[in-house]
């Protein structure tokens, strides 16, 4: 297996190598500098501070003297965050990011499954059609409609949880945008795991299970489960890529400093450095959690071993 | 948010071999498609109110008496009012929302669709190609699609908007050039597998050129993919659009989108909560309908009866 | 797996009929619909009808001054104060900063030379006393003997000095040099011709700081708050460099010293117990909240989590002043919301009759009036409302046709339309720019509809990111209309005057008339306060006959301010010290409002009959 991973991870490397030289370029063409505000700076100033970051060299000096910083684990000044590191603004904002992507994965997970499974085992009945239609509610909503909606009730009407902020972590201001994230993906693999569940329920051995006279709970909990549950496995990676997209808009609605506010504050400001740290990190962190995701497919399912695909 | 249902269904149909779908190739297949969706009522009323939609979104600005950037300086931000015409009331610039919800459905379904087509177009190509010709450059085109894939795509699409400016025809391009990454998967696993098949074999016997053979005889056979797919991709694109439209870049004024309109009605909902349940709904039902076609063409195409 | 499909059985084909469409309509509906309805109960459909609602109300004592000072009776136990700030500022070195949201904060960690009272008046603070020589050329300050930085050492003349210089090396990378050019050599020191030491500033001993001017500024004392001007501990830079503004390096000489600093989270600043005042001071902790979107900001503060916003978002005036009226707070701000047009390029090259036509054919009233909403003032001249000159409040010099009844105006507008060569069956296309903004979108849809009901213009609306914008309004090669405004960073016409120069940085206009310059020229080196305001409205009507911009209206500050909150004063300049605050004691009560949100004691209060709709 950990052949398998090393494998995996070096073949991410030219995946990485593309992004940083799309995301390097793409940025730098964009009008309008680092420096740029509506008074112009005296150009002896300017000059000043683009030859302190390099700025006055061509294009592809900076490009590679930017890949030789990176090798060397360097992401360079933020140029909009003057007092930080990008390596720093990373390390403050992705442990945010982390708590709130990873508790909406897991709850949509949790209760994703929990709720496909129930409908999938009351097929056809109103139970299922309710908690099918609502998925599809939650599919077709946006959730920039869903998180102010969540605070108008929960924060100001009821004034039970906060309506925005962070406060490190505490588990009270947690509360709304993990649920506003995760609404999407609990519906969407309800409906995937009821699909799954259906199928497998069909099958001959769990037939003959049932002709055994083991009970249905049993029956779904010890035999039905584990294979209803790949779809849903392999649906997590992208799952994941969504969750870290969606959540620019849910740290923006609820204020939380996390990685995609910053990319997106980064973008706008021009903040070359922070912007492709941001999406640097944000691609390795989607490469190991497919390589994860990857290995817990093969656990869950003997019949694939781990090789080749690279 | 930029994952959907689609998923599963490219991984599912990647998988599966063509032959099944050989195995009843031509008027049985249809057939036998067209039996069992229309079984699934679901999907059929889906396409029904799908349709009606549409035909609203085109002709019916045309049943209001006003225009869809003009401002009533005295009606900002009013209520419905079926007297005054304004069917779902104003927004907060006095223009009406009637109008203006379609008007967005007009764009919000173009950018859908056409984002949808150009996905098609590049994905049916580079999958078939490389699916055809396999071996090397099937690998190499493959690992170019695994190299892409991985990229956090909505970040890209954000920079490529924040580069160049909101303009709608990049929207277009920069999400339809996002989402061809599915269609070339599944249309290569498909052609893999048709490339072996009798008549693709008596094709190139006969001396058809590869062009000829892909194009007449792969692509074609490819239609019922096509047709999930596109049902399932278009509703993702509109969301995607909306998505871009919650953080500013979306269309220009004074035209709009669904996203656009929803946007602004959410931040409106408690003083106009109007501005947000009109275009919420018709959001939300489009998405509905292509969910549920897509789910019915899916199963319906998909031999394994569930 | 592969086996064939299987044929639906017979009774398994239902047909797919109206009927059954019918009978499922209900299904395939009721959940949009029932989604919808949560939206509309949580949104409160319901308090749209005119039934009374109930309201959370704060009450507070009333606050008895005790030698200036509050009745410590009054005073609340925590004395914590959180404001919404804006976006994140960028750093927090006072000579490297710029932006309004770092003003703020840095007007609570430093103290320069002069301050400000809560209305606005220039008052001692780091220098006790001043003299001016008799031609407006040298100060000559004092410094506070009992000034302290924060870990308790003195803060001398030498630090303002350093201060002063570190803000103009070229090797700090200012943007706010250009400010400090009445001080001698500045704008050469700052462009690197001439050294640091040719600077006209100068520590005669620890406690006395000499600065010579080059041109008399009766504005330069308002300049000595500004955060390019604060005094550095230069143990501190030269300890840290670069990371000298972070929490536990930055050394300050203000009331508060920084605490925490979490991006996009919060900056908490703690009190300086070294600060020579603090004695006086009573807020604790000050924490700003970056809170950039004004319904996030909105809601955050409904829900009791900031005393204090940044702003209001504009649509909901109805909504605020209704159930917040009380705690709305407006004033006029020292700042001017303006249209540009791009004087270099075709259609306003050489044409003053179309951008005068333009002009004139904006209804200002309606803008403001239905907008904006918020009780910002029409402008037709470019230097707003109360500003003061040196010589009393200036007088911003309307053009003539800003008095005329609006037929008027539409009339001549329409004349020099087509006097422009342009008409219905030709009409004018132009293109307006502006940058990301809900007011600024909603500005550029209004202007552009009146253009077309007043002229016909056809006016495509080009939104850019601010970036992009920026870069293009200083090319002046796509612009034609683009929006503008400015907010001075001191209280002077020339602050607004000075923008049209042809040099300066941000005449994105590209207005170029050697007489104007002249006029400038001749402002600042003009010693009498009375015949400087002339020269300047003189300038301003020069300038506006020329119609470079296309002034819409002036700002103002509009917040949100907890009752709690004692001590706010109000300034033209929106400079406000956490140190003259203080948390008064309070309690929330429950009160019902009716629909134009006056205090009714039930809910089936009747209202008074003769109330009419208020607008």
């Amino acid at each position: 297996m950990w052949h398998y991973a090393i494998k995996r991870l070096l073949g991410a490397i030219p995946t990485l190598l593309v992004l940083i030289t799309i995301s390097f370029f793409l940025i730098r063409v964009a009008p309008g500098g680092p420096f740029d505000t509506e008074k112009s700076l005296p150009p002896e100033i300017q000059a000043n501070l683009e030859k302190k970051y390099h700025l006055d060299e061509p294009l592809y000096k900076q490009y590679f003297r930017y890949l030789g910083n990176i090798v060397r684990g360097d992401f360079g000044p933020s140029f909009q965050y003057k007092d930080f590191t990008v390596t720093e603004l990373i390390a403050r904002g992705f442990p945010v990011s982390l708590t709130l992507g990873g508790l909406a994965l897991l709850l949509a997970v949790l209760i994703g499954v929990t709720l496909g499974t129930v409908a999938a085992v009351r097929q056809n009945s109103w139970v299922d059609y309710a908690l099918m239609s609502t998925a599809m509610t939650g599919i077709s909503i946006p959730n920039f409609v869903v998180a102010p909606l969540l605070i108008l009730f929960f924060a100001i009407s009821l004034n039970w949880l906060p309506a925005g902020g962070w406060n490190g972590g505490h588990w009270l201001y947690l509360i709304l945008p993990v649920l506003a994230l995760s609404l999407r993906y609990i519906a969407y693999i309800a409906r995937l795991m009821r699909g799954s569940m259906i199928e497998v329920l069909r099958s001959d051995y769990i037939r003959t299970a049932r002709a055994k006279g083991l009970s249905m709970p049993r029956v779904v909990l010890k035999h039905a489960l584990k294979p209803a549950l790949m779809p849903v496995v392999s649906y997590l990676g992208p799952a994941a890529a969504g969750i870290i997209t969606g959540s620019v808009v849910i740290e923006k609605i609820f204020g939380v400093p996390g990685l995609g506010r910053y990319f997106v504050q980064g973008a706008l400001n021009r903040d070359y450095t922070l912007v492709m740290g941001v999406v640097i990190f944000i691609g390795v962190l989607i490469v190991v959690f497919n390589l994860i995701v990857d290995i817990l497919y093969a656990v869950l399912d003997p019949k694939i071993r781990l090789q080749g695909k690279g | 948010m930029t994952n959907d249902n689609k998923t599963a269904v490219v991984k599912a149909l990647a998988e599966q071999p063509a032959e099944q779908i050989l195995a009843e190739k031509g008027q049985s297949l249809w057939h036998h498609a067209w039996l069992r969706l229309k079984q699934n009522r679901l999907a059929i009323a889906s396409a029904i109110i799908l349709l009606l939609v549409v035909v609203l979104v085109i002709i019916g600005p045309m049943f209001s008496p006003h225009a869809f950037d003009t401002i009533d300086w005295e009606q900002m931000s009013v209520p419905p009012d079926v007297a005054s015409g304004h069917y779902f009331g104003t927004d907060a610039m006095g223009r009406d929302l009637f109008v203006r919800t379609l008007y967005g459905g007009r764009i919000s379904l173009l950018v859908g669709l056409v984002a949808t087509l150009v996905s098609l177009v590049i994905g049916i190509t580079y999958g078939a190609i490389a699916g055809f010709f396999g071996g090397k450059v099937d690998a190499f085109m493959m690992r170019v699609v695994d190299i892409l894939y991985a990229l956090p795509f909505m970040f890209l699409v954000i920079l490529l908007m924040v580069v160049f400016g909101r303009n709608i025809y990049l929207i277009f391009a920069a999400i339809g050039a996002y989402i061809w990454l599915d269609m070339a998967r599944i249309v290569r696993g498909q052609t893999l597998s048709l490339r072996h098949t009798e008549f693709v074999e008596a094709a190139e016997a006969l001396g058809a050129s590869k062009a000829r053979i892909i194009f007449r005889h792969i692509v074609p056979n490819l239609l019922g993919i096509v047709a999930v797919y596109v049902t399932l991709t278009i509703p993702q694109v509109i969301l995607v659009e909306s998505f871009l439209s919650f953080l500013g870049l979306g269309v220009q004024e004074p035209f709009t989108s669904w996203g656009a309109l929803v946007n602004e009605g959410a931040q409106d909902m408690e003083i106009a909560p109007w501005s947000l349940i009109f275009p919420a709904l018709f959001l939300a039902i489009t998405l509905f309908s292509f969910n549920f076609i897509g789910d019915g063409l899916r199963d319906a195409l998909d031999p394994k009866d569930r | 797996m592969t086996k064939p499909a299987v044929k639906p059985h017979p009774s398994q084909a239902c047909r797919f009929t109206l009927r059954s469409f019918l009978r499922l309509l209900p299904v395939y509906v009721s959940w949009p619909l029932a989604a919808v309805a949560t939206i509309a109960v949580l949104t409160g459909c319901s308090s749209s009808n005119d039934e009374p609602v109930q309201v959370e109300r704060i009450v507070v004592p009333k606050v008895h001054l005790i030698d200036g000072k509050p009745d410590p009776a009054v005073l609340a136990e925590k004395q914590i104060l959180r404001k919404g700030n804006g976006s994140q500022p960028q750093t927090l070195d006072p000579h490297k900063a710029e932006g309004v949201p770092s003003s703020n904060i840095l007007r609570d960690l430093f103290e320069g030379l002069t301050g400000e009272s809560p209305d606005g008046r220039i008052v001692p603070a780091g220098a006790e006393s001043w003299d001016i020589s008799e031609d407006g050329l040298t100060y000559t300050f004092h410094i506070r003997h009992n000034g302290r930085w924060s870990d308790g050492s003195p803060v001398t003349a030498q630090d303002f000095e350093y201060g002063l210089k570190r803000s103009l090396n070229p090797a700090t990378g200012s943007k706010y040099t250009k400010i400090l050019s009445p001080i001698r050599n500045a704008d050469a020191v700052a462009a690197g011709a001439l050294p640091l030491e040719a600077l006209g500033v100068k520590a005669l001993d620890d406690f006395t700081l000499r600065i010579e001017l080059a041109t008399p500024a009766p504005y330069f004392l308002g300049l000595l708050n500004h955060s390019s001007t604060y005094p550095m501990h230069k143990a501190s830079v030269e300890k840290w460099g670069d990371a000298v503004a972070k929490p536990g390096h930055l050394v300050s000489n203000g009331a508060y010293t920084l605490d925490e600093l979490v991006v996009q989270s919060h900056i908490k600043l703690v009190r300086n117990h070294h600060y020579w005042n603090d004695a006086n001071t009573h807020i604790n902790e000050v924490w700003y909240y970056p809170i950039e979107d004004q319904s996030s900001e909105l809601k955050r503060y409904r829900a009791g989590e900031i005393d204090w916003t940044n702003e209001v978002p504009n649509n909901q005036f109805k909504w605020i002043k209704k159930y917040l009226g009380e705690e709305l707070v407006i004033n006029p701000w020292l700042g001017i919301y303006y249209y540009g047009f791009n004087l270099t390029r075709p259609p306003f090259k050489d044409n003053l009759k179309l951008r005068k036509a333009l002009a004139m054919a904006v209804d200002r009233d309606i803008l403001t009036g239905k907008v904006t909403q918020f009780g910002e003032r029409p402008a037709y001249a470019f230097v707003p409302p109360g500003v003061s000159s040196g010589a009393g409040t200036y007088t911003p010099q309307n053009p003539p046709w800003a008095s005329w009844p609006r037929e008027k105006q539409l009339a001549e507008a329409r004349r020099l339309y087509e006097a422009a060569g342009y008409s219905k069956t030709n009409p004018l296309e132009v293109e307006l720019r502006y940058n990301t903004s809900e007011n600024h979108k909603k500005i550029a849809i209004a202007v552009a509809a009146m253009w077309k009901q007043a002229l016909g213009v056809k006016t495509r609306l080009i939104n850019e990111e601010w970036k992009v914008f920026l870069s293009n309004r200083k090319q002046k090669q796509v612009t034609q209309v683009f929006r503008a405004g400015w907010i001075s960073d001191y209280n002077d016409p020339m602050s607004f005057l000075e923008l049209l120069h042809s040099q300066h940085g941000i005449n994105d206009s590209g207005y170029n008339n050697p007489e104007y310059d002249a006029l400038l020229a001749r402002i600042a080196a003009e010693p009498d306060a009375e015949k400087r305001t002339q020269l300047m409205q003189q300038a301003e009507r020069l300038m506006l006959a020329d119609q470079p911009v296309m002034p819409l209206y002036s700002y103002v500050v509009k917040r949100l301010v907890k009752p709690y909150v004692g001590g706010v004063g109000s300034n033209i300049m929106d400079h406000h010290y956490s140190k003259d605050w203080y948390i008064l004691k309070h309690r929330t009560e429950k009160v019902w409002l009716d629909k134009d949100g006056r205090e009714v004691s039930s809910p089936h209060d009747t209202r008074d009959a003769s109330a009419g709709e208020k607008d």
